[in-house]
C-alpha cells in the first residue's frame, strides 16, 4: 500500500521535473477518471457490505458443507455474487474444508470469488460497457466450472 | 403514451440508485449504534468503511499512475509488445504486470482501460483481468498458508490456461470495432 504511495509519488516528481505540462495534464486525467466512477463505486461498496453483513460465515458453513451438486452450485452462485477480501475468504474456505466440503466445492467457491463479480457489474460496465461486462463475467463463470473441475481430476 | 415520465425515473434511478443504497447504509449505522440488541447496522457500517479505507489508500495513487501512463508511454511500444499483432509474446508481460499488483479487481479496471486505448489488444487486456483476479503474488502466500500449497499451485496452474482461453473467446466474441464504453468521453487527446 505504502509502496504504492511511494511509487506514484516517484513518477509524479520524475515527470514534473520532465514535463510540468504533460505532467499536470496526467494528473488532470487521472483524477477525472477517478472523480467519474465515485459514484458508481460508493453504491457498489454499500451493496457489497450490506450482503457480506447479512452473509455470515455460520451460513456460508451451512451450504457449502456436505457432498453432492447443490453444494458446488450455491459455491458458484455465493462465490460469483459476493466479493469477499481474501483475508476472509481463505480463513473461511480452511473452515469449510474441516466441515467436509470438497475440493471442487472450495475451488469453485474460491476462483468464482475472484473472477466473477455480479455486484461490481455496474462499476466494470461504466468503465467496459455492460455488453463486454457481463460477457467477462459470464465466461469467467464457464471458467470458475473448469477450474473446478480440473482440480478434482488433478488432486483425486 | 406515459413512455416520458417512466424514462425520466428510469434515468433517475439510473442516476442516484448509488447515493440512495450509501444512504441506506450509513442510516442503518446510525439507527443500531444506540442499541445493544440490533448490531446489523453497525457491522455494514464497519464493512463499508473499511471497504473507503480501502479505496481511499489505493485508487488515488492507481488513477494517477494510469493518467501519467496515458500521457508519457507512446502508443507504439504498447502495440508492439500487446497489439493486435503480438502474439504469445505478450502474455508474461501481462501476467507480471498484474502479479505484481495488489487489491480487488476494480483496483485493475482503470489500468485495463489505459491498455487498452494506448492499443493493447481485448485479448491481452482480459488475460491481464484474468491473471489479476487468479494469480496474485500477496494473495498466493495467504492461500498457501490456509489452503495448503498443493491446493493453491494445482488451483493456480489450471487457471492459466483457462483465463488466457477465456481471453481469446472474449476477443473473439466481441466486435472487431469495440471500443469500452463509459469513460470513453474522458478520454480524449490521449494518443501519443
Amino acid at each position: 500500500m505504502i509502496s504504492l504511495w511511494i511509487i506514484t509519488g516517484v513518477a509524479l516528481f520524475v515527470s514534473l521535473a520532465a514535463d510540468r505540462k504533460k505532467t499536470l495534464a496526467a494528473i488532470r486525467r487521472g483524477l477525472k477518471m477517478f472523480v467519474g466512477v465515485i459514484p458508481i463505486l460508493l453504491g457498489v461498496l454499500a451493496a457489497v457490505s450490506l450482503v457480506l453483513t447479512a452473509v455470515t460465515p455460520r451460513m456460508l458453513e451451512r451450504i457449502l458443507s456436505g457432498k453432492g451438486l447443490l453444494p458446488f452450485f450455491s459455491a458458484l452462485g455465493v462465490g460469483s455474487i459476493a466479493l469477499i477480501p481474501g483475508f476472509i475468504a481463505y480463513p473461511l474456505a480452511a473452515v469449510l474444508r474441516q466441515n467436509g466440503a470438497t475440493v471442487p466445492v472450495l475451488a469453485a467457491f474460491i476462483t468464482s470469488l475472484m473472477m466473477v463479480g455480479v455486484l461490481t457489474l455496474p462499476l466494470e460496465a461504466r468503465f467496459f460497457g455492460w455488453r463486454a461486462a457481463l460477457l467477462r463475467n459470464g465466461l469467467a463463470l464457464c471458467g470458475a466450472v473448469i477450474v473446478a473441475a480440473g482440480m478434482a481430476w488433478v488432486l483425486r | 403514451m406515459n413512455g416520458r415520465p417512466v424514462r425520466k425515473m428510469r434515468k433517475a434511478v439510473g442516476k442516484y440508485w448509488p447515493w440512495f443504497l450509501f444512504a441506506c447504509v450509513a442510516a442503518l449505522w446510525a439507527y443500531s449504534l444506540p442499541q445493544s440488541d440490533f448490531d446489523f447496522g453497525r457491522k455494514a457500517g464497519k464493512n463499508l468503511a473499511s471497504f473507503l479505507v480501502e479505496m481511499a489508500s489505493v485508487l488515488p495513487p492507481m488513477f494517477l499512475l494510469v493518467g501519467l501512463f496515458e500521457i508519457w508511454v507512446p502508443r507504439k511500444v504498447i502495440e508492439r509488445y500487446a497489439g493486435l499483432r503480438s502474439g504469445m509474446r505478450a502474455v508474461p508481460w501481462m501476467i507480471l504486470l498484474a502479479t505484481v499488483q495488489a487489491g480487488t479487481l476494480y483496483v485493475a479496471f482503470p489500468v485495463a482501460i489505459g491498455l487498452w486505448r494506448k492499443g493493447c489488444a481485448p485479448r491481452n487486456v482480459f488475460i491481464y483481468l484474468g491473471a489479476f483476479s487468479a494469480m496474485k503474488i500477496p494473495m498466493l502466500t495467504f492461500e498457501v498458508a490456509f489452503l495448503g500449497w498443493r491446493f493453491s499451485l494445482a488451483r493456480t496452474l489450471i487457471s492459466i490456461p483457462v483465463f488466457i482461453v477465456l481471453a481469446v473467446v472474449m476477443e473473439r466474441l466481441l466486435p472487431a470495432d469495440f471500443r469500452p464504453a463509459g469513460l470513453e468521453e474522458q478520454g480524449e487527446g490521449a494518443d501519443v
